[in-house]
């Protein structure tokens, strides 16, 4: 990767997807592109299939139809851990703290997809609060402290893209704030992030781009500039 | 000779020691079931089958080979855990994630069908198999006489416990396999080959039923069927230890052995149901069992 994270490059292009759990059609044709080193939001209300996007994208749901595109190879067919190893780093809405792991277990459990991860020392000196609770069994921590962990854990890996769901999701403001915090640092880094954010507020200021999703679609692309002009817009798909 | 509550010493220490026995072999099987229900969440009805076959390759290998028993020890289990591999591949992995009573039926089956064949080739009566001639023997410890084989699979069977419980619980390869047994899916999500560990795991978790049917084949009669009439007492000692504990497994499978043993001697008539007896108490008062988690 040159110094310069090159914008034109697309790391990933989801077209015409469309995800189904069992009988249910949760996904009715996405069509979303993500350029590296970008942050970019899916904003929309609960149920509206932000979270399986990212599922679908790391093929953890039932079925799926469409092209997904990472580093302009072809996903449709690969196992997820074929995926994380194009180097997707993927931060599950719940969390996915194993409780019978330390918290240092945790950390070092996923294996390092890409060279360029951080190593334990940066990630305990941007989580000093996972430093001093190393030996913890990792489901002990505060809901905070295991947030930090679930983001730390796949930054150590290298993964040039992260998916994460919902991460500022019941916690305190100075947490969210941290959490700002660290997203800007890795946007600083060059990292691709994509964004499922239900604290509009929290998201606004740190993206490049927002796609509203609603009944499994795209309905709106907003960029970072026209969020005023388009705010009533965005008010009434967010129904706030 | 000195008597305890009007047992003879030598009586009451040799089926104490029979009883552990036992409980090594109960230990073995039933945490090769925890592994495996724990990754792949399936009752592995199929665990005796691996038992027995891995005493009939031994007296087989023997018999056609010479292979001597402490090749055995090792060959056996990686035999018959190469042949749990492609059971997995091949049957298990289709009905993944299904309702539990298909991998139920499917592991009895793939049971029925291995005893079945096997008693068509070689009937059911036992096949003989001589122990190695460093085993003959004994020591007398004063208060009771200890055949040197009968100490060397109490040591073995604990030394194979306590080595898998120090890998699952201490090492990294551990930590995928209890992560796994959390969420498959998600590590799956971290670039970890899930397939391959679960073929894997199942593939060690019969070769621990096949490494317990090797240590048998001096002592109990080899035949077709060894595995059924041990399964049963093995799943209630799964059920008193709590599904998916691996130290629970072992623990209980020693406790349940000796438990057994001094009921031979206090009370004989009661010794083939008191494990049973045992289990009805705990599923009605610990239903998760001794060591499992609350559900």
């Amino acid at each position: 990767m040159s110094a310069n994270p090159d914008r034109e490059y697309e790391q990933l292009r989801v077209s015409g997807l469309h995800a189904f759990y069992g009988e249910s059609h949760i996904l009715h044709g996405i069509d979303l592109v993500v350029n590296r080193g970008e942050l970019v939001t899916l904003l929309g209300r609960n149920g509206a299939g932000r979270s399986t996007t990212l599922k679908a994208i790391m093929n953890m749901v039932g079925r799926r139809t469409g092209s997904i595109m990472i580093n302009g190879e072809e996903t449709m067919s690969c196992a997820p851990h074929h995926i994380a190893r194009l180097g997707v780093g993927y931060c599950p809405e719940h969390r996915g703290i194993f409780s019978s792991l330390s918290v240092q277990e945790n950390l070092t459990l996923p294996p390092v997809v890409r060279s360029g991860g951080m190593s334990l020392e940066e990630i305990y000196t941007m989580f000093p609060n996972l430093y001093e609770r190393r030996f913890s069994q990792g489901t002990k921590l505060s809901g905070g402290e295991q947030q930090m962990l679930a983001m730390a854990r796949i930054l150590r890996t290298g993964a040039n893209m992260l998916l994460l769901d919902e991460i500022t999701e019941g916690l305190a403001p100075v947490i969210v704030e941290k959490l700002g915090e660290v997203l800007v640092a890795l946007k600083e880094k060059g990292l691709t992030i994509v964004l499922v954010e239900q604290n509009f507020h929290f998201a606004a200021p740190l993206a490049d781009r927002h796609y509203v999703v609603e009944h499994g679609q795209i309905v709106e692309e907003i960029g970072a500039d026209e969020l005023t002009a388009k705010q009533s817009v965005l008010d009434s798909y967010l129904g706030v | 000779m000195s008597m305890i509550f009007g047992v003879p010493l030598a009586v009451l220490s040799g089926q104490l020691l029979i009883g552990i026995i036992n409980g090594a072999f109960y230990a073995l099987l039933s945490l090769g079931l925890a592994v495996i229900f724990g990754l792949l969440k399936i009752i592995n009805f199929a665990h005796g089958a691996m038992y027995m076959l891995g005493a009939m390759v031994t007296v087989l290998m023997f018999d056609a080979l010479g292979v001597n028993y402490w090749v055995a020890l090792f060959l056996a289990p990686l035999v018959v855990g190469a042949f749990g591999v492609l059971i997995e591949y091949f049957l298990l992995r289709r009905i993944a994630g299904q309702d539990h009573i298909y991998s139920l039926l499917l592991t009895f089956g793939a049971a029925l069908i291995i005893q079945g064949v096997l008693v068509n080739i070689f009937g059911v009566s036992g096949l003989r198999y001589t122990m190695p001639d460093m085993f003959k023997g004994g020591v007398n410890l004063g208060f009771m006489f200890l055949p040197y084989y009968r100490a060397w699979v109490i040591v073995a069977a604990l030394v194979v416990c306590f080595g898998t419980w120090f890998v699952i619980e201490k090492t990294k390869l551990g930590s995928y396999l209890r992560a796994g047994t959390e969420d498959s899916q998600l590590m799956q999500g971290f670039g970890i080959n899930v397939p391959l560990l679960i073929s894997l795991t199942y593939g060690f978790g019969v070769a621990l039923a096949a490494f317990a049917g090797v240590l048998a084949a001096p002592i109990y009669s080899v035949t077709p069927v060894m595995g059924s009439s041990i399964l049963i007492v093995v799943f209630a000692v799964v059920v008193i230890g709590g599904m998916g504990s691996i130290g629970g497994a072992i623990i209980t499978g020693i406790l349940m052995g000796v438990i057994e043993g001094l009921t031979k001697t206090f009370y004989p008539p009661a010794s083939s149901a008191v494990i049973f007896l045992v289990m009805v108490l705990v599923l009605m008062f610990r239903p998760s069992g001794l060591f499992g988690k609350e559900a």
